[in-house]
């Protein structure tokens, strides 16, 4: 399962993840953040555990996601929420 | 403990702005708060500032009230998140578009703009709306805030000009000229005005009975609602007296959020929610707009709000001379503030005022009650 | 008699046990965890590495499984309609559970600590970035800071490394004096020694430093380097991650949605872990900090008394309360020195959701004062970021748990199928 690997689209480019990766680690991957603050700042994932909600993005149209609990599927589209 | 003209108990939205009525008028104020400023029902209503016709006495107050906020608007601190969103009274049918038309006149006589839109001009106003809605009345001029930080600002204000300001101070006696706290000891003054919000503990007697609402607060989703939308259907429900009763009011916060009610219900003193009457307030508001449904929501509340059997504020003096209300605002307490406190400082101060404020004077229920 | 229905949410060590053990002893019993696989946090399954188990991990799920207990994954409790339901969000969808006896083996999450430039890119909790790498980050080739405190850091830094990152050092805030009642209980239990010299052999000459914490991240899109400091001495090191957690703080947010009492930070629990609420029981890190032994313990004991099979064997009691003490070593060894609490300056975001600073929370005066002035804590992690941290930085107690747990579509609350299709009220 971990070679195989799937195409989403961050922020309109494709890239290439292995299957089963978090959409979290995937946004890690393509250095794109999740979520622009309310004051401006870019931000990432913090506890990784869902906990913090850090990790908001807008997937597959549908924003404030969740992506440190959002396994990557093929095709899907992440995009920094602002 | 200085020397003071009046001492306000109770530190909501109604009693900051009496503090700095008070203050203004060069009394010498403290004002006292078992919690933190704003924490009561100020911290779980909705801040919609709105002009409401239910009685003429209730328009005059709103109106009257809200011409304040208009004028204090430039003014008032971005965490007031004061803006001038609107109402839109929705209609879902015929029976309703003649409430429409009935409270546009209204309104006019009153001086109070309003406009009438079409079930078109309602779907582009709000398109997220459902489709087959009669139509609705615009009253552009009514406005959203943020109810704690807009009672913090009357108190600052206050502060500015001298008035003392004591959190964390339970009182358990008033009247007769002398407050007492909780920690034993009291202060003196000539003047007491109670501002306790839905708490009657001081004055069991007072005819306000506790009306619970539930209120649920999305993630940001700006640019989804542009005005405060309340149906109409309200006006059959919210008003009855006795029974439980949910309406799609919806607001759109400065964050983005949207703030989805109402409920209200007798009868039930818990903070606890109420999942039977949380379900069917959302389900009634998923009604008129479907796309609720999947925007996120972070947290769910419930407040009380003062109500009395008329539906009309208590403001002014007291069989007891030196004490005076400021109370029972039920759901327009956030709109009325800043009149209340106008009218609530004449009575004290044996001025007159620029509304007429008998309909408003606690007498009144005493009165009715012995001619009933 | 119709058996027992138990319910146990959470499926990691404090959970597994319990649920063994209940259904052993005669229960019908299922098991819920918001993650896809069961484990918690320190057996959490890895993307990369699907083959590669833990031991006690996969102990702990045989025995699960051979007891007959049911795991029902990916749902997340999100709120409690009526004192004996739960609702659980699965997958976008939404499930009622009732139970006869209810037991939470919730866990606990990181504490964070605010200091300037925690919230880059690049700055990770230190568990955070465990649990992403086990998603599928790759951190091979990336130089990595470690810091905070408790003994998570060595467990992290020694995982990373083995998925071929750099560690740059640890910094441990704790000073080598602070710990030493700690290693020295370390080598009364044998069995967590083991795990910890694991760790100092996969690290090799990786540098740990007592005494030693971050003061800022630098970086302007991301992080480039950290501040360390001893309190006398200030360096900065060059890095591309730092992952930083302060210890542990109990998740106790759906005990008290379900009225359990608590005593401090935690809930409050019996001798047979059962809350102040008459049928709910709790087991694990909710209880008080005290590691994956005190978890397994105390879930066993939970079962037990789920399945009335009452008084717990001595041995059992003997191994919590051994557990118990090491807990306390461990709280006292890793206790926040006064500074750390001190880092965030004037402009440091404190409250994450709303980017309130922590000159906003100064002039505060407690919680809701903060919250209701400030929106610290109003945004959709509801206070357990920035709530904890204020506790620490203020002493300041988060004053209630709202629904729902987490946020969740508003369709949700009418989900339930009997009122989904049904006119509303007017
Ligand atoms: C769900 C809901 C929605 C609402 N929406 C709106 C709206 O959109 N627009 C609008 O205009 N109004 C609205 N309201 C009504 C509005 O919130 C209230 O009318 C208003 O907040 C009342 O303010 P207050 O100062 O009278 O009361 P409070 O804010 O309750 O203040 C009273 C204060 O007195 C203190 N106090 C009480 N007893 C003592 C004591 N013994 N010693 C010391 N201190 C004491 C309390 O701690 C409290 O802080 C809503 C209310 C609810 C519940
Ligand atoms: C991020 C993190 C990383 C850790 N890494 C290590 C490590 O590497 N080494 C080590 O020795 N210790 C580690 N620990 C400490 C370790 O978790 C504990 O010592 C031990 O696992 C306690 O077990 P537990 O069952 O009480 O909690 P946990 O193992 O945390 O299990 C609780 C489970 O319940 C789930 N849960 C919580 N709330 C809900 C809800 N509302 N609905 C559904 N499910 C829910 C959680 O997702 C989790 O799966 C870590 C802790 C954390 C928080
Ligand atoms: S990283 Fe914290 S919730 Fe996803």
């Amino acid at each position: 399962m971990p070679d195989q690997q799937i195409v989403i689209h961050v922020n309109g480019s494709p890239i290439s993840v292995p299957a089963g990766s978090m959409l979290s680690a995937a946004l890690l991957m393509a250095s794109a953040p999740c979520r622009i603050s309310t004051t401006g700042e870019p931000r990432t994932a913090l506890c990784g555990m869902g906990i913090c909600l850090e990790c908001r993005a807008i997937v597959n149209g549908v924003p404030h996601t969740r992506t440190c609990q959002t396994v990557c599927q093929e095709g899907m589209r992440v995009e920094t929420q602002s | 403990m200085p020397d003071f003209d009046l001492v306000i108990v109770g530190a909501g939205i109604v009693g900051c702005a009496c503090a700095l009525e008070a203050a203004r008028a060069g009394l010498r104020v403290v004002i006292v708060e078992r919690g933190v400023v704003g924490g009561g029902t100020t911290a779980a209503g909705m801040g919609h500032v709105v002009v409401m016709d239910d009685s003429p006495a209730q328009l005059a107050l709103t109106a009257y009230s809200r011409s304040l906020w208009r004028t204090m608007a430039p003014e008032l601190p971005g965490g007031v998140e004061y803006e001038s969103r609107g109402t839109l009274w929705i209609a879902a049918d015929d029976e309703e578009m003649a409430e429409v038309f009935s409270k546009q006149t209204t309104y006019a006589q009153a001086g109070i703009a309003s406009q009438v839109l079409d079930p078109r001009e309602l779907a582009e106003a709000e398109p997220y709306l459902r489709s087959g809605l009669a139509g609705a009345l615009l009253v552009p001029d009514d406005g959203v805030l943020y109810p704690p930080v807009a009672a913090e600002y009357f108190l600052c204000e206050a502060r500015r000009l001298g008035v003392v300001f004591l959190s964390d101070h339970e009182v358990v006696r008033c009247g007769k000229g002398r407050i007492q706290f909780a920690n034993g000891t009291s202060i003196e003054s000539e003047r007491i005005l109670l501002a306790s919000g839905a708490s009657i503990d001081l004055l069991p007697s007072l005819p306000i009975q506790k009306r619970k609402g539930h209120l649920l607060i999305t993630d940001r989703y700006p640019g989804v609602v542009s005005h405060q939308l309340v149906e109409l259907g309200y006006l059959k429900s919210a008003h009855k007296l006795t029974a439980d009763s949910v309406a799609f009011n919806i607001q759109p916060r400065l964050t983005g959020q949207l703030l989805i009610g109402s409920s209200r219900q007798y009868g039930d003193e818990s903070r606890e929610i109420n999942h039977a009457i949380l379900r069917s307030m959302l389900e009634r508001a998923i009604e008129y707009m479907p796309c609720l449904k999947g925007l996120s929501g972070i947290r769910v509340w419930t407040g009380h709000r003062a109500a009395t059997a008329d539906k009309l504020p208590l403001i002014g003096p007291t069989a007891d001379p030196t004490l005076f209300l400021a109370m029972g605002f039920e759901g327009l307490g956030i709109t009325n503030a800043p009149g209340a406190a106008v009218l609530a400082i004449d009575a004290l101060l044996g001025r007159a005022s620029i509304i007429d404020a008998a309909p408003y004077l606690p007498s009144r229920i005493q009165q009715e009650a012995v001619h009933a | 008699m119709k058996p027992a229905d138990v319910l146990v949410i959470g499926a990691g060590p404090a959970g597994l046990a319990a649920a063994t053990a209940a259904s052993r002893n005669g229960c019908r019993v299922a098991m819920l965890d918001d993650n896809p696989a069961a484990g918690g946090q320190i057996w959490r399954a890895d993307i990369t590495r699907p083959h590669d188990e833990d031991p006690a991990r996969a102990a702990a799920i045989a025995d699960f499984h051979t007891s007959g207990a049911a795991l029902l994954p990916g749902r997340r409790i999100v709120d409690v309609p009526s004192p004996s339901t739960l609702l659980a969000e699965a997958g976008g969808h939404f499930e009622t559970y009732r139970w006869d006896r209810l037991i939470l083996a919730t866990g606990a999450r990181e504490r964070f600590l605010p200091f300037p430039g925690w919230t880059l890119p690049g700055v990770f909790g230190a568990g955070g970035l465990q649990a992403l790498v086990k998603g599928g980050y790759p951190v091979a080739g990336k130089r990595i800071v470690v810091a905070g405190t408790g003994p998570l850091l060595l467990a992290v830094a020694a995982h990373l490394r083995e998925y071929g990152a750099s560690i740059v050092t640890v910094v441990e805030q704790a000073s080598t004096l602070q710990m030493l009642p700690f290693a020295a209980s370390l080598l009364r239990s044998p069995g967590k020694l083991l795990q910890g010299a694991g760790y100092r052999r996969t690290l090799g000459a990786t540098p740990y430093q007592t005494g030693c914490w971050p003061i800022s991240g630098q970086g302007d899109e991301t992080l480039r380097s950290v501040t360390l400091t001893n309190g006398r001495r200030t360096w900065t090191v060059e890095c591309d991650l730092l992952a930083c957690g302060f210890h542990l703080v109990p998740n106790t947010e759906l005990a008290q949605l379900l009225g359990c009492t608590l005593q401090g930070s935690f809930v409050q629990v019996d001798s047979q872990q059962q809350t102040s609420v008459a049928g709910i029981y709790c087991a694990g890190e909710p209880t008080g900090i005290a590691g994956v032994d005190a978890a397994q313990v105390q879930g066993e004991i939970a079962g037990l008394a789920a399945a009335d099979c009452s008084p717990p064997p001595t041995r059992l009691l003997a191994r919590r309360a051994k557990e118990a003490a090491f807990g306390r070593r461990l709280t006292h060894a890793f206790r926040l020195r006064p500074e750390v609490l001190k880092l965030a300056s004037q402009e440091t975001i404190v409250c994450r959701c709303e980017d309130v600073t922590f000159s906003q929370l100064q002039t505060r005066s407690n919680w809701t004062d903060a919250k209701l002035h400030t929106r610290c804590g109003m945004g959709p992690c509801q206070g357990r970021i920035c709530g904890s941290a204020t506790e620490a930085l203020f002493g300041w107690q988060l004053t209630s748990v709202r629904a729902p747990l987490f946020p969740i579509p508003v369709s949700a609350f009418c989900d339930e199928s009997s009122s989904l299709n049904a006119p509303s009220a007017r």
